[in-house]
């Protein structure tokens, strides 16, 4: 919407395309992924997280109705945080020494997360100049790292935060390369560093694509792979490759590779097929490494069980179809057919608009589904956009849900955040106010936008 | 409980649904928008006869052996119309071959008709339909011209018939990518339609000679319609000078009927637009500076405009991802959604409806005649679920003409034969 039509077209038959990456996924109630966050190789990471939460003050949403992320709802419930954790969250707490916030008839969950973004390495304006995201030299490319493309000016990050109340978000590289290179995990919290937005403690994840980006790309160019078998191919020799690694001589592409392979670096992979799915789950059987999520599943509905069965999350719009091959089988009802088949649904966006309005994107899914039969109840629909993505970025354990001892990262939302008409009121990250909507003081302007039309306007 | 009322009721309206011909039916109890910018009307009736609206609100008399549909719980509105839209020039974007959206390589730009192209049984248009989409402004993409081409006004029935207005309107690029077109700045593309619109003239008046012009002969017959303002010329722009200097075209060449496309930075300029009594088709949500024609772009866009008078619908839904057509009513219950945001101005609910049916039917030249229910007016209505720009709503019924449609697809197929993973007894190749 933000461009021509002749700008969608062109976007839909190519620089889309290669954008448009995989999807991420999440376990709705299997087992949780296993990253060791706090190995001995990520101590070692260079370029470390130095984001430190900003101040807050003792705080009791008190009369909301809150979805804690986990599947559960207290209508009428209290939330209490300090010192940047939850500390408790239930009925008639007592509310003594916090700031007390009347949340009668509004809405309070988890910050949104969302586990497929390309904020800050494909950022606004969307010039040349920032196509960042796909290092577009090689189908073969886990050395890059997505973190040292991100542009924290980004006014998208504003965005998401005011509009969709998110306060973490995967970073992804994009879709035209086999393996595109790491992830990076953020929290919305504007910084003049990327480094103090890195999420501390989150794992790498490494993006993977299959289909039709990196056979179309590379094959046009006369290179291996121009097939979906070649695509196979060079995949299964990398990973052999990499298995050999000694680490000897530092190669950085192999010790991502080994990062995977060790289980501490989480695949998501672009992927949007059943069928091709179904191989891949298989080539990571063959190799002796896990799928953690399949980004852009839209045929995902398809193979439920398999992704039940193996354990791999399924990251998808409510309804994006159509615009390319692999993509024309999508139907709104495929989140709640894998929720029917107790598979892990995640929503993600890929999306600098679509970021804004993930919880709405989830309520269509939702009615979608409801109205073929399957009714999943709003607490389990709002488990799609935290604690679920959580899981698949390997961060569950730290925040996605209003448990005791958590991050406080938090949305009070000024109605039903499944209702078109609910917005953002105030958002938490680690307990620190960082959008205020009655305030226009308490909303991020990034450098980019001082000076220019509408700085600081609500947007 | 709500389709329960409604399907026990529609019993008699079943066997005329199948029939291609527009059937009388009244919808009675129902929540009932006529979509002229007013409040839905509680506990009313719609009455549709020969194809045509008849009356809506309350206190309606239903002639006798009317088929009546119980609406209670239910909500009607008229069609919905999308005001600008590449809806049914293309089956899957990225597959050149199935895609006519924009013809780069054509010898031809404004004598471009899209209406040929255009391809009722898209599975895109099937999906719109049974999101409640009856009437669409579908235009051309510019491929090599400042000039995209001619659009068509479309119906989604299933008829197969749905061209209804050929060449329409033509739409001409006044933004950044109509000056990278035109040789690489603003300045070119002003250049270029100038020549266009004198050459247009020239031709009209029997002075075109064939030498020492630069457009076609089929372009410069194209554009005299454009010209003496018989054809209505959409204008993508974005940024607020840049609105200016369309505007101000309308002191050079008085004829042109226009029509601003996009305006992003409409809000900054309003009261400007509002004076030339140019209408806007906006996009709804854009709020990020994409480009740097776009620096301005907030959501509060289309609330400010319409405050201030400017006649403003939501449109150029195009591709198949955040923009898609069945978004459209979401993203006006969004523009409602800002009514309560501190400094954001959004719409009302009813100017809201308008904007996505009254107000883009006006604009395309159609007032009064779809986009709502009033007398005369085409029996283009859907029956809905619930509030019609609710997320979590959804068409129960859709009608064009009086004609009931087919709100299955290949996606309500898929979603049918995926409802369960069995295959013990034959794979899922059977199961249809």
């Amino acid at each position: 919407m933000a461009m021509s039509v002749a700008r969608i077209l062109a976007m839909a038959g190519g620089a889309f395309a290669l954008t448009a990456c995989s999807a991420d996924s999440d376990t709705g109630g299997v087992n949780s992924v296993s990253a060791k966050a706090a190995s001995p190789a990520m101590a070692e990471t260079p370029y470390p997280s130095t984001y430190k939460s900003y101040p807050g003050v003792p705080t009791a949403l008190v009369g909301a109705t809150v979805y804690d992320g986990a599947g559960g709802v207290i209508p009428g419930g209290t939330v209490l945080f300090a010192d940047g954790k939850v500390e408790a969250v239930g009925l008639k707490l007592a509310t003594k020494g916090y700031r007390v916030i009347d949340g009668t008839g509004k809405f309070v969950t988890p910050g949104i997360i969302d586990a497929h973004s390309h904020l800050g390495n494909y950022p606004s304006p969307s010039v040349d100049a920032h196509e960042d995201g796909n290092e577009l030299t090689s189908p073969i490319t886990p050395e890059v790292w997505a973190e040292h493309s991100v542009w924290p000016q980004d006014p998208g990050f504003g965005r998401a935060l005011a509009n969709g109340g998110v306060t973490a978000m995967q970073i992804l590289p994009g879709s035209s390369n086999l393996m595109g290179g790491r992830s990076v995990t953020l929290k919305n919290v504007p910084s003049r560093t990327v480094q103090g937005m890195k999420f501390p403690g989150a794992p790498y994840g490494m993006k993977m694509a299959c289909g039709e980006n990196p056979k179309r790309f590379y094959g046009s160019k006369g290179r291996m792979p121009s097939t979906r078998m070649g695509n196979f191919a060079v995949n299964r020799q990398t990973w052999l490759d990499a298995k050999a690694y000694d680490g000897e001589k530092r190669d950085l592409a192999k010790e991502t590779l080994k990062g995977v392979l060790d289980d501490e670096i989480l695949v998501h992979n672009h992927c949007y097929r059943a069928d091709e799915m179904a191989l891949v789950m298989d080539m990571a059987k063959e190799i002796g490494y896990r799928v953690t999520a399949f980004h852009h599943a839209v045929e995902a509905y398809k193979i439920g069980d398999l992704l039940r069965e193996n354990d791999v999350c399924a990251a998808i719009w409510a309804d994006w179809f159509g615009f390319k091959m692999e993509s024309y089988d999508g139907i709104p009802e495929n989140a709640a057919l894998l929720q029917q088949a107790g598979a892990c649904v995640i929503i993600h966006s890929d999306s600098a608009n679509g970021i804004q309005r993930l919880n709405q994107e989830a309520a269509k899914a939702q009615a979608a589904g409801a109205r073929m039969g399957i009714d999943i109840p709003d607490a389990q629909v709002i488990r799609w956009l935290t604690l679920n993505a959580a899981k698949a970025m390997g961060i569950d354990a730290m925040t996605g849900s209003l448990e005791t001892g958590k991050m406080a990262d938090l949305v009070l939302w000024n109605g039903d955040p499944l209702s078109v008409y609910s917005r953002p009121e105030k958002v938490w990250i680690d307990g620190a106010l960082m959008f205020d909507a009655t305030n226009p003081k308490h909303r991020p302007v990034s450098d980019f936008e001082l000076g220019q039309p509408g700085e600081g306007d609500v947007k | 409980m709500i389709r329960s009322a409604l399907f026990a009721a529609a019993t008699a309206l079943l066997a005329l649904a199948c029939s291609a011909a527009a059937q009388d039916v009244a919808i009675i109890n129902a929540n009932v928008a006529i979509g002229d910018g007013g409040d839905p009307i509680e506990g009313a009736t719609v009455l549709v006869q020969r194809g045509k609206v008849v009356a809506a609100g309350r206190n309606i008399s239903i002639p006798a052996d009317t088929p009546t549909l119980d609406g209670s719980g239910t909500w009607v509105t008229p069609g919905l119309v999308l005001a600008v839209t590449d809806l049914g020039l293309a089956d899957v974007g990225a597959v050149s071959q199935s895609n006519d959206k924009a013809a780069a390589k054509s010898r031809f730009n404004a004598a471009l008709d899209i209406a040929p192209a255009i391809n009722p049984e898209s599975l895109h248009i099937k999906v719109s339909r049974a999101a409640g989409l009856t009437r669409a402004v579908v235009v051309p993409s510019h491929g090599g011209s400042l000039f995209a081409g001619q659009g068509a006004i479309i119906a989604l029935g299933s008829d197969g018939k749905a061209v209804r207005h050929p060449r329409a309107l033509q739409l001409v690029a006044l933004d950044e990518g109509g000056a990278q077109i035109s040789g690489g700045g603003r300045a070119a593309s002003f250049a270029e339609l100038r020549n266009a619109l004198r050459e247009a003239r020239d031709y009209a008046a029997g002075r075109w000679s064939g030498e020492d012009n630069l457009l076609t002969r089929a372009d410069a017959e194209a554009l005299s319609p454009v010209a003496s303002g018989k054809q209505k010329l959409f204008v993508e722009v974005e940024r607020a000078s840049d609105i200016r200097a369309v505007l101000a075209l309308k002191a050079e060449f008085a004829q042109i009927d226009m029509v601003l496309v996009g305006v992003s930075e409409g809000w900054l300029v309003a009261d400007e637009i509002a004076a030339a009594g140019v209408p806007v088709v906006a996009d709804a949500l854009d709020d990020l500076p994409s480009s740097f024609e776009q620096l301005g772009a907030t959501q509060s866009n289309v609330g400010r405009m319409a405050k201030v008078g400017v006649k403003v619908a939501i449109g150029r839904f195009a591709g198949s991802t955040d923009g898609h057509p069945r978004s459209l009513a979401q993203f006006a219950g969004n523009l409602v959604a800002l009514t309560r945001v501190p400094g954001a101005t959004g719409l009302s609910w009813g100017q809201a409806l308008a904007a996505i049916t009254s107000v883009p039917a006006d604009i395309a030249g159609h007032g009064g005649h779809f986009g709502v229910l009033s007398p005369g007016a085409h029996g283009d209505l859907v029956i809905w679920d619930g509030d019609p720009l609710e997320v979590s709503s959804a068409p129960m019924k859709v009608f064009i003409d009086g004609v009931e449609q087919s709100l299955e697809n290949h996606q309500t197929r898929l979603r049918d034969r995926y409802r369960d993973l069995d295959e013990s007894d034959l794979p899922k190749a059977y199961d249809h």
